[in-house]
């Protein structure tokens, strides 16, 4: 299994020169298979680009992990939704009262964006994900919420041997009293369990997180104890501030690294990084 | 054990905060948690008792009417919200760990999450000073 980054930026997209290695693309990862299964995990504006490698004849799923602008803002610029005839799925999580169609309408459609849903040349389908485990060609998905505003899934993603772990936009931390807690009383852990790589929500800083709570995401230090706790091999930091540039973010991994002693591989989460999970 | 939902998380989180007496049951009547003001009525503090099967809650703790006859399963406000799920309120008798016999109302209601999965129930306790 193949795991490239299109898009690590949270919240909003932040081009510029002082962010050019982390990037400035909003959420967006591409899963292969080694079958050549082909997964995107969320749409955020990283998607463009993405688009541009994708064949007219492959059948593409799209998994949304929620509905927030930075993860579905790249949508309406994803290339194969404009082929005529290309399978495109979409999976993401509907709310209590509107489907997946009717909660994604309110973006593709007037005046947010000039084309429908409807109006689509690909062979589309919607599907509100299941929250259990699902298979899309030759990897085994599995969907679950996950404690962030609105409902929002994370994913876990497997080929059988490898696993990759997704929790873009997470606060596991949010009203614990400790943290991490015990496993079964801690949002996300099954998704992450023992996961090869997990690419986990890293916005803040230690000391910005007390201005944060309940935003829905993680400081540098919760996200390093989740990955401790869940037993991951490797944890590459997402969803970085569009307020921190390559500097300051090189400088929150550093300190992460220096303060801990970390049973697990951290690698901060770039633009453009691969990786490749080898079958064991 | 597997990971609970993440509406069952945030209910606990919430009631850990919560001054009301907070109960927190699984689909089948497991009691999952009780926070601090919960064990005052129930007599024994959640870290020593964690979390309770349903035949050992009731075993363990008694309901009983105001005319003090036993509590029929069917009028039971936690029983109402998992079967019917439908909120109850009803006010009865509970002699729980310490022995103790108190007073109180419940206040059930169902957890419904969406996909229409049930989550369990929510029980408040009201403890009513007798006049
Ligand atoms: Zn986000
Ligand atoms: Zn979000």
């Amino acid at each position: 299994m193949r795991v490239t980054l299109w898009g690590t930026r949270g919240s909003v997209a932040a081009p510029g020169p002082e962010t050019v290695r982390y990037g400035g693309n909003t959420s967006c990862v591409e899963v292969r298979g080694a079958d050549g299964t082909f997964l995107v995990l969320d749409a955020g504006t990283g998607i463009r680009r993405l688009g541009g490698r994708v064949g007219p004849e492959m059948r593409v799923d799209l998994l949304l992990s929620h509905l927030h602008m930075d993860h579905i803002q790249g949508l309406g610029f994803f290339r194969p939704l404009d082929e005529p005839g290309q399978e495109v799925h979409i999976w993401g999580p509907p709310s209590t009262t509107l489907d997946l169609r009717a909660r994604l309408s309110r973006y593709l459609s007037p005046p947010l964006f000039p084309v429908r849903v409807r109006d689509l040349p690909c062979r589309l389908t919607l599907h509100d994900v299941p929250l259990e485990r699902f298979v899309i060609g030759g990897l085994t998905v599995t969907a679950a919420l996950v404690c962030h505003p609105g409902p929002t899934v994370g994913y876990r993603i497997t080929d059988g041997s490898t696993s990759v772990a997704y929790l873009p936009d997470h606060e596991p931390a949010l009203g614990a009293r400790h943290f991490p807690g015990q496993p079964d009383w801690t949002s996300g852990f099954d998704l992450a369990a023992g996961a090869d790589l997990l690419i986990h929500d890293a916005q803040y800083s230690d000391a910005e997180y007390p201005q944060r709570v309940g935003w829905g995401h993680s400081s540098i230090t919760h996200t390093l104890r989740f990955a401790e706790a869940t037993g991951v091999k490797r944890l590459a930091t997402f969803h970085h501030d569009p307020g921190n540039d390559d500097r300051a973010l090189d400088r929150l991994v550093d300190e992460a690294r220096g303060a801990f002693d970390l049973p697990f591989q951290l690698i901060p989460g770039t633009e453009g990084l691969s990786f490749d999970l080898e079958s064991r | 054990m597997s990971q609970k939902a993440v509406e069952l998380i945030l209910m606990r989180q919430l009631a850990s905060y919560l001054a009301m007496p907070i109960l927190l049951f699984d689909p089948a009547g497991n009691l999952l948690y009780y926070n601090e003001p919960a064990e005052a009525i129930l007599g024994r503090r959640f870290d020593e008792t964690g979390q309770i099967p349903l035949e050992e809650f009731y075993s363990l703790v008694k309901l009983t009417a105001e005319d003090g006859s036993p509590l029929p399963l069917e009028g039971r406000p936690l029983v109402i919200a998992l079967q019917k799920h439908e909120a109850a309120h009803r006010t009865f008798r509970i002699q729980a760990f310490d022995g103790i016999v108190r007073r109180i109302a419940a206040t059930a209601f169902p957890l419904e999450g969406q996909g229409a999965r049930h989550l369990g129930a929510v029980v408040i306790f009201w403890e009513e000073s007798r006049p």
